[in-house]
């Protein structure tokens, strides 16, 4: 499933691919689906008792990418970048261009015709093209046109020890946990949300959460796994093999208290590994969940994930089949976590 | 004071607010109909009156740190919870909630002058080892500075001025308000220190005519600062403009002429930084008609902010007075 999920092309803005696919997969298990104006889905599974609180679970079907900014004389295209993408990375990268799902390739002025200065340079994406092989401006419009998406190319591969390697898993990997999560009934009514627009400022997850006002909120998303070399360890943020990744805070959301330890209570109970998120820094739709129309309790529950927002993400099939394990197991118990809040227009 | 001293030494950095909101709760619940707290942690008291709904907001909040990562020898790396200003915070005291101390150090060998970041820094609370560490301290725990709270002169200096100073300001208004010709809430809001969250949804539901914040401001009356013409012990500030917003002009120009009509001492306030509830109030839903008071406190977000009573008093004041007057606005 995170295979064809991975594969598939949905850069910000442009996630029908994704959404056609989790639809045609999942909708025969909710009892009401909406597509809403910016294309979020969302699927609405009636609990088996009757409950005041709506329940809502995140995941985003974006990823970064870029997008056809302009055609030069000499048919090579010009692009502009979609969400946060390091100028770095973009160099020979493989790439899909457009409907036709041209393929094509990030090119640069040969190694050999550049001074010493521009070697040691970071390319800007400014001086970056793409090269599809067109001979000429008309040849490439035959195939490609302004606006157009640019998704990265990457296969979805196993590498050692259960570790594999794709693009878009963030958050294709809360995609698949979600769709694996709606097989079930729960006691609670719970809405599954399938975001559009997170990479890019979450966009889907604002508009959607005006539509249904949660009481409580699971975003499950893909974060930063730096336990790689050259980074101290209180700096790794997170790290691959450790389990399903709690946020406490970002930059854009902190964590409820009671919900997290919650979480964290069903995980010990259950015996399933976690890790806490060890730095503060990113960001995800819980912002926008948390403080939008009325106001919401957010709890992120992510994979680890390394070379994020990169055609290749490195993550670890343990910790995807314990983030299931673990938001399942939330699910079902979330009747026993108590609000602290008394409600609007509650006691004296 | 002692109730001033009891809201300031109270640990409430954003996202955990309960503790201060018991504190409020207690104080205020015989003078107002209801009061409830929402998702956010925001607590909100309602005194019904018959005119427009008119919202009052103070934060609760403060700035800290929040334990992210324990090494094997006990030592706690830690991230900023709010603006917090690392020169200022380095080898101050920390108290976590569960009442243990600890001293906010630099990695020896890391020259400041250099730049200060959190990830040359760490907190020290004397455990020895990495157990004994996870003992006393979690992963997710947050720390207030330490700032005790002392009167000098006609002076206060503590921790956390920012915003105990409204929370009181308001608190006090709450017991003394004996008519009101509007239909008044009150929001002592949550997680202002991280970008005005707590408000946002409190405002959302309430949905008022007029809202109106009550924080701190800074000073422009110390050596060599940003020039501004706030002075301790010139009144409450009316805010006109900071970062966040641009306050409704009919609303600020009746809050000046109450002022003036019950002699209590005001100044205008035009700052180009800090950001404010009222930033949020302002554009949320249909948007209500904002303004902010101010009480003026020097040394922002360190552990010795200081004000003057008077204008707090003056804060309190006229709370007070623009409950009571059925004011139009033009």
């Amino acid at each position: 499933m995170l295979k064809i999920l991975t594969e598939l092309d949905g850069v910000s803005g442009n996630e029908k691919a994704v959404s056609d696919f989790i639809i045609s997969q999942v909708s025969y298990l909710s009892d009401d689906t909406i597509v809403d104006s910016m294309g979020n889905i969302i699927f609405f599974k009636k609990g088996k008792k009757n409950n005041n609180r709506k329940i809502a679970v995140f995941a985003h079907m974006d990823e970064v990418g870029l997008i056809v900014s302009d055609i030069t004389d000499d048919g090579y295209i010009k692009f502009a970048k979609v969400g946060g993408i390091d100028d770095r990375i973009l160099l020979t990268q493989r790439v899909r261009v457009g409907e036709k799902g041209i393929e094509g390739f990030v090119g640069i002025k040969a190694v050999h015709l550049q001074g010493n200065d521009e070697r040691k340079k970071v390319v800007k994406t400014e001086d970056l093209y793409i090269d599809i092989g067109a001979s000429d401006k008309e040849d490439a419009k035959k195939y490609v046109s302004k606006g157009d998406y640019i998704s990265f190319v990457s296969e979805f591969t196993r590498l050692h020890d259960r570790r594999f390697k794709a693009k878009a898993v963030d958050d294709r990997a809360g995609c698949g946990v979600m769709m694996e999560l709606m097989k079930d009934r729960y006691d609670a009514d719970i809405y599954f949300c399938f975001t559009v627009q997170e990479e890019v400022g979450l966009r889907g997850a604002k508009v959607l959460t005006h539509r249904i006002e949660p009481d409580i909120a699971f975003i499950l998303e893909a974060t930063t796994a730096s336990d790689t070399p050259f980074t101290p360890e209180h700096l790794y943020a997170t790290s691959l093999g450790k389990g399903p990744v709690i946020s406490l805070m970002d930059s854009g959301a902190y964590s409820d208290k009671e919900l997290n330890d919650f979480v964290v209570r069903v995980a010990t109970e259950r015996g399933i590994n976690f890790q806490y998120k060890l730095t503060s820094n990113g960001g995800n739709d819980s912002r926008a969940v948390q403080t939008e129309a009325t106001g919401c309790r957010v709890c992120s529950i992510s994979l680890p994930c390394r070379y994020i927002h990169s055609p290749v993400c490195v993550a670890d099939g343990g910790d995807y089949d314990n983030m299931k394990k673990l938001i399942k197991a939330v699910l079902n118990d979330i009747d026993e976590f108590d609000n602290r809040n008394d409600g609007l227009g509650g006691e004296n | 004071m002692e109730l001033l001293t009891r809201l300031t030494q109270c640990s409430a950095v954003s996202g955990n607010e309960e503790h201060i909101v018991s504190i409020i709760k207690d104080e205020i619940r015989d003078y107002v109909d209801e009061t409830y707290t929402d998702n956010l942690g925001n607590l909100i008291a309602h005194k019904k009156g018959d005119g427009k709904r008119l919202l009052f907001a103070a934060h609760t909040d403060e700035i800290g740190i929040m334990a992210n990562y324990i090494d094997d020898c006990g030592y706690i790396r830690f991230a900023c919870v709010g603006k917090v200003n690392l020169y200022a915070a380095l080898y101050q005291r920390v108290r976590f909630s569960s009442d243990v101390y600890g001293v906010v150090c630099c990695d020896a060998k890391h020259d400041i002058k250099n730049g200060l970041k959190t990830k040359d820094m760490y907190i020290d609370i004397g455990a020895s080892s990495k157990e004994e560490a996870l003992s006393l301290v979690s992963p997710g725990d947050t720390a207030s500075f330490c700032g005790d709270f002392r009167i000098s002169g006609d002076k206060i200096i503590s921790k956390a001025l920012d915003n105990r100073a409204g929370v009181y300001s308001l608190v006090q208004a709450i017991k003394r308000i004996n008519y009101n010709s509007f239909d008044l809430y009150f929001v002592f809001s949550s997680q202002k220190e991280l970008g005005l969250r707590g408000v946002k949804p409190a405002v959302y539901n309430i949905n008022p005519d007029i809202a109106i914040s009550v924080d701190v401001t800074d000073t422009g009356d110390t050596p060599n600062c940003e020039v501004n013409d706030i002075k301790l012990g010139s009144g409450v500030a009316v805010k006109i403009m900071d970062k966040s917003v641009i306050t409704h002009k009919g609303l600020r120009n009746a809050i000046c002429q109450i002022a003036k009509d019950s002699g209590i001492d005001y100044q205008y306030e035009i700052i180009t930084f800090r950001d404010n509830d009222a930033g949020a109030m302002q554009t949320i839903r249909g948007g209500a008609v904002t303004g902010a008071l101010s009480v003026p406190v020097r040394y922002i977000h360190t552990p010795c902010e200081t004000a003057q009573i008077s204008d707090i008093n003056a804060c309190i004041s006229l709370i007070c007075e623009i409950c009571k007057k059925d004011f139009i606005l033009v």
